[in-house]
């Protein structure tokens, strides 16, 4: 089986804390217009895993639970989403992994609310917290190379860089800070999270050797949601297939494909 | 008694967390509690004595990325 095809097969899994998927797709459940809508596209992306955010629960009204509308094959990773410090968001991983009982969190400590960028700081303590109370913590951080190996030497199971600013849809700005971070830090389990718009920008990620993709507002704000939720799942495949195929250099200038000599007279 | 739902002050007759809970009717097996900033376990609700001016968060979840 040549190189490409072993990518596709069974043996390539996106491995978290010593847990196999073989989707690397993470999606998001924010966003959707209906729950109907989220759950054809969770169910077309092919993926196993959904982020979900904590908040507080109303109490002036009865609400359905929304965990309801969630496949019960998918794997829950909840989101420390909306905090500004570490603290509030060990308080939100804890709250979480008492009501899931899931050790995973994705982690995201907050710097700033209009570009809302990550505070590596905050993240960083936060993270060193978590993983001393026994949490596979997978934190979203800037696309730093020196905050990935701080975060991995925390103990973190993956380091989740962004691409761009979460629900920009501005598609892989930062090529060369990941490809480096790839290229750095080979045994990494490295997801790009954050700044997909279309499927085109996931391919590139996997393409530049990222090892999955965590995309909520793509999906979601799609007009037809199921169908870019495959359109990503596909694009994934394809650019994981396309980093392991090993591409061709890069030139400036021509190489003929065909053969110079022999042309008719 | 007076405590703090969610950052609101809400007086409570009941005088356990699992009471409060089944007060505001809310849907046991999808929440979590922290009491004074502490998650209390949900095995523990119910020999949690709440106090006057106890500060109590109870979360849900919702849709996120």
């Amino acid at each position: 089986m040549s190189t490409a095809a072993t990518a596709a097969s069974s043996k390539d899994k996106l491995i978290i804390a010593g847990r196999e998927f073989s989707s690397r797709l993470i999606i998001g459940t924010g966003k959707y217009r209906s729950y109907e809508e989220m759950r054809s596209a969770h169910e077309a992306s092919g993926a196993e895993m959904v982020t979900v955010a904590v908040r507080r629960v109303p109490l002036d009204r009865s609400t359905e639970s929304f965990l309801d509308y969630l496949s019960p094959s998918l794997q829950i990773l909840p989101n420390t989403a909306g905090c500004y410090t570490a603290e509030d968001a060990v308080r939100t991983a804890r709250l979480a992994r008492e009501a899931l009982q899931t050790d995973l969190v994705k982690l995201e400590v907050i710097g700033d609310q209009t570009t809302l960028f990550p505070d590596n700081e905050q993240t960083l303590e936060a993270a060193r917290i978590l993983v001393k109370e026994g949490f596979v913590v997978l934190p979203y951080f800037n696309d730093d190379l020196i905050m990935a190996k701080k975060l991995l030497d925390a103990g973190c199971a993956a380091i989740m860089p962004l691409a761009a600013p979460i629900g920009s849809g501005l598609g892989i700005q930062n090529p060369a800070n990941l490809r480096i971070m790839r290229e750095q830090l080979p045994d990494a389990t490295m997801i790009v999270d954050a700044g997909v718009g279309t499927a085109s920008d996931a391919a590139i990620a996997m393409e530049l050797g990222a090892d999955g993709v965590l995309m909520n507002t793509a999906i979601a704000e799609a007009e037809d949601p199921a169908k870019m939720a495959t359109a990503m799942k596909l694009a994934i495949e394809a650019g994981r297939l396309a980093y392991s195929a090993g591409r061709m250099a890069r030139r400036l200038y021509a190489s003929a494909s065909s053969p110079l000599s022999g042309v008719i007279k | 008694m007076k405590v703090f739902v969610n950052g609101e002050p809400r007086e409570v007759t009941e005088t356990t967390l699992a009471g409060l809970v089944t007060e505001l009717d809310l849907p046991v097996a999808r929440i979590a509690i922290e009491l004074n900033r502490d998650v209390v376990r949900r095995s523990d609700w119910g020999g949690t004595m709440l106090k006057d001016e106890d500060r109590i968060e109870i979360v849900h979840f919702v849709g996120g990325g």
